[in-house]
């Protein structure tokens, strides 16, 4: 009974949230478009592998650098998550308090938009997608099943590591009202050691096992290289996921706990 | 004239006042930027190794490029995105109306309104970073030199300004434009690295549609003293289009200006 009640929810809440999310259609398009700092990458790094060197100066061909930004551009897609910036308005304007009331953990409702929103972004990212394609029509590949399944794993995971990373950052709201500042101080290590600015070939092997300590390679570099097909240079990275989301898992729910406690109704 | 410069005094100095109560707040901008540019030096220095280096730059004057990129990042956290990301807000709840009635240029009060100092470290290290890395690339400075410099500097400025207030414009009749300037924001980190480092059909695009190779490594020439007459003129040139152009625009769009709720 239990089991079919909670089916009914998720249903109402990504089939509500999709209907909303289609009417910021055009927003959602522009964040995609945002997100071209990968191509940008692409353009310098392949110019480095056409001008000075052989190919083997980087360790990977055109066409796996090729490969990786546009997987790289696809994990990040599909990998954002924006809770600090939704609970911090929520939490300002009052509207959490109504939240709370509910039956209902709140975070499920954001993980629900969350989901909507990647489904509205899906057809943007296709077109994003089939363009470079056009443009660069030697690098189309298409992973075999058991690649894509494990991508799309590594994906699913990669977002469940940001979403949960957030989710703590977001929590932090009951204590101060300005959690996104730092949000903002967490972005920068994610964009420089996830991958994102250059695959993680060519760091340096010392920052290389330092960034393996962190989750950030974990939430665009593997997934990327799964998607890619490039050779794998990670080991245990499905463990160290999980392990990290068996870390931030009950981090979340302690701090939820903790900080409802704290809660004082802005605006109410 | 002098009517315009003590309205900019007092708004920037309530401005200033206002922002220097959230003191938090300008650590964890020091702390951003710091991580920021030690980010950008990191990505930088993967490109140069045995027998590669970006487009030809030398290591010190690639950092001229990222010093000015820092400087015009900081123009942006401290004018630009306090400024004209309230355009939109404005156009939103109809009060803009209020702006458009004052006695004073509209265009003027959206642009320099408010002041924060955000951006403040990011233009004085950027400024640090492009002087100790000129001396270190063996630019002389003389005064001719520093002049040009300081004018191609001045024009990339322009130019940005110009971008990003055409950009905000457009909500006169879209309303929500704030994620185009956040696209604007993610294509300019393009000039961050040199022009030259780009394939070819892309560096014509960096030059002409978004004039990215403008903004950082036309200024980076001059300061390193290897700067063709023709382009500097070209930047000039760019930066009185620009500013004509969004000029105009802004003239053009508020006569589709309709006022919210009335």
């Amino acid at each position: 009974m239990k089991g079919i009640q909670a089916i009914r929810i998720a249903r109402v809440l990504l089939s509500s949230q999709y209907a909303y999310m289609l009417e910021y259609r055009a927003e959602i398009a522009l964040w995609a478009l945002s997100g071209v700092v990968p191509f940008i990458m692409l353009a310098l790094w392949s110019q480095v592998d056409a001008s000075g060197g052989s190919p083997g100066t980087l360790g990977l061909s055109r066409l796996q650098l090729g490969r990786y930004f546009l997987s790289a551009f696809i994990v990040r897609q599909f990998t954002i998550a924006w809770v600090v910036w939704a609970f911090e308005e929520d939490a300002l304007q009052g509207r959490l308090s109504h939240a709370l009331l509910q039956p209902l953990h709140p975070l499920w409702r954001y993980l629900s938009a969350h989901l909507a929103e990647q489904a509205t972004r899906l057809p943007f990212v296709a077109v994003l997608v089939g363009l470079f394609f056009l443009l660069q029509p030697d690098t189309v590949w298409l992973p075999s099943l058991a690649q894509a399944l494990t991508a799309l794993l590594a994906i699913w995971m990669a977002f469940a590591i940001n979403f949960l990373l957030q989710s703590a950052i977001a929590i932090l709201c009951f204590w101060s009202e300005r959690a996104s500042a730092l949000e903002r101080l967490l972005y920068i290590p994610y964009l420089f050691l996830s991958g994102l600015m250059a695959p993680l070939e060519v760091f340096p092997p010392a920052v290389r096992a330092f960034a393996l300590w962190t989750p950030f390679p974990y939430m665009i570099a593997f997934p990327a290289q799964l998607l890619s097909g490039n050779p794998l240079t990670f080991s245990g990275a499905f463990a160290a996921m999980a392990g990290w989301i068996a870390l931030l898992l009950p981090l979340v729910g302690l701090l939820w706990r903790a900080g409802v406690r704290r809660y004082s109704a802005m605006g109410a | 004239m002098g009517r315009y410069l003590l309205t900019l005094r007092r708004f920037w100095a309530t401005a200033l006042a206002g922002q220097l109560e959230y003191q938090l707040n300008l650590l964890i901008d020091l702390l951003a930027m710091a991580g920021n540019l030690a980010g950008s030096l990191f990505v930088i220095s993967l490109f140069y190794g045995p027998g590669r280096n970006l487009g030809g730059w030398s290591w010190e004057a690639a950092l001229v490029v990222l010093g000015v990129y820092t400087v015009l990042d900081g123009a942006c956290s401290s004018l630009l995105r306090p400024n004209l990301g309230t355009i939109v807000t404005h156009v939103q709840q109809g009060t803009l109306d209020f702006i458009l009635l004052k006695p004073i240029d509209s265009q003027f009060w959206l642009s320099f309104r408010t002041f924060s100092p955000a951006g403040l470290p990011e233009i004085v290290t950027g400024l640090g970073l492009t002087i100790w890395a000129a001396a270190k690339a063996g630019a002389t400075p003389n005064p001719t030199g520093v002049l040009t410099a300081a004018l191609m500097l001045a024009s990339s400025l322009v130019i940005l300004y110009s971008l990003w207030f055409g950009l905000a414009t457009t909500s006169i009749w879209f309303v929500k434009t704030w994620n185009a300037t956040e696209v604007l924001r993610a294509a300019l980190t393009a000039g961050r690295y040199p022009i030259s480092a780009y394939p070819l059909q892309l560096r014509s695009l960096l030059t002409v549609v978004l004039p990215v190779a403008f903004l950082t490594t036309v200024p980076a020439e001059a300061i390193l003293g290897g700067i063709s007459v023709n382009a500097g003129a070209a930047s000039l040139l760019m930066a009185t289009v620009c500013l004509l152009l969004c000029r105009g625009f802004w003239g053009y769009a508020l006569r589709f200006y309709t006022s919210a709720s009335s």
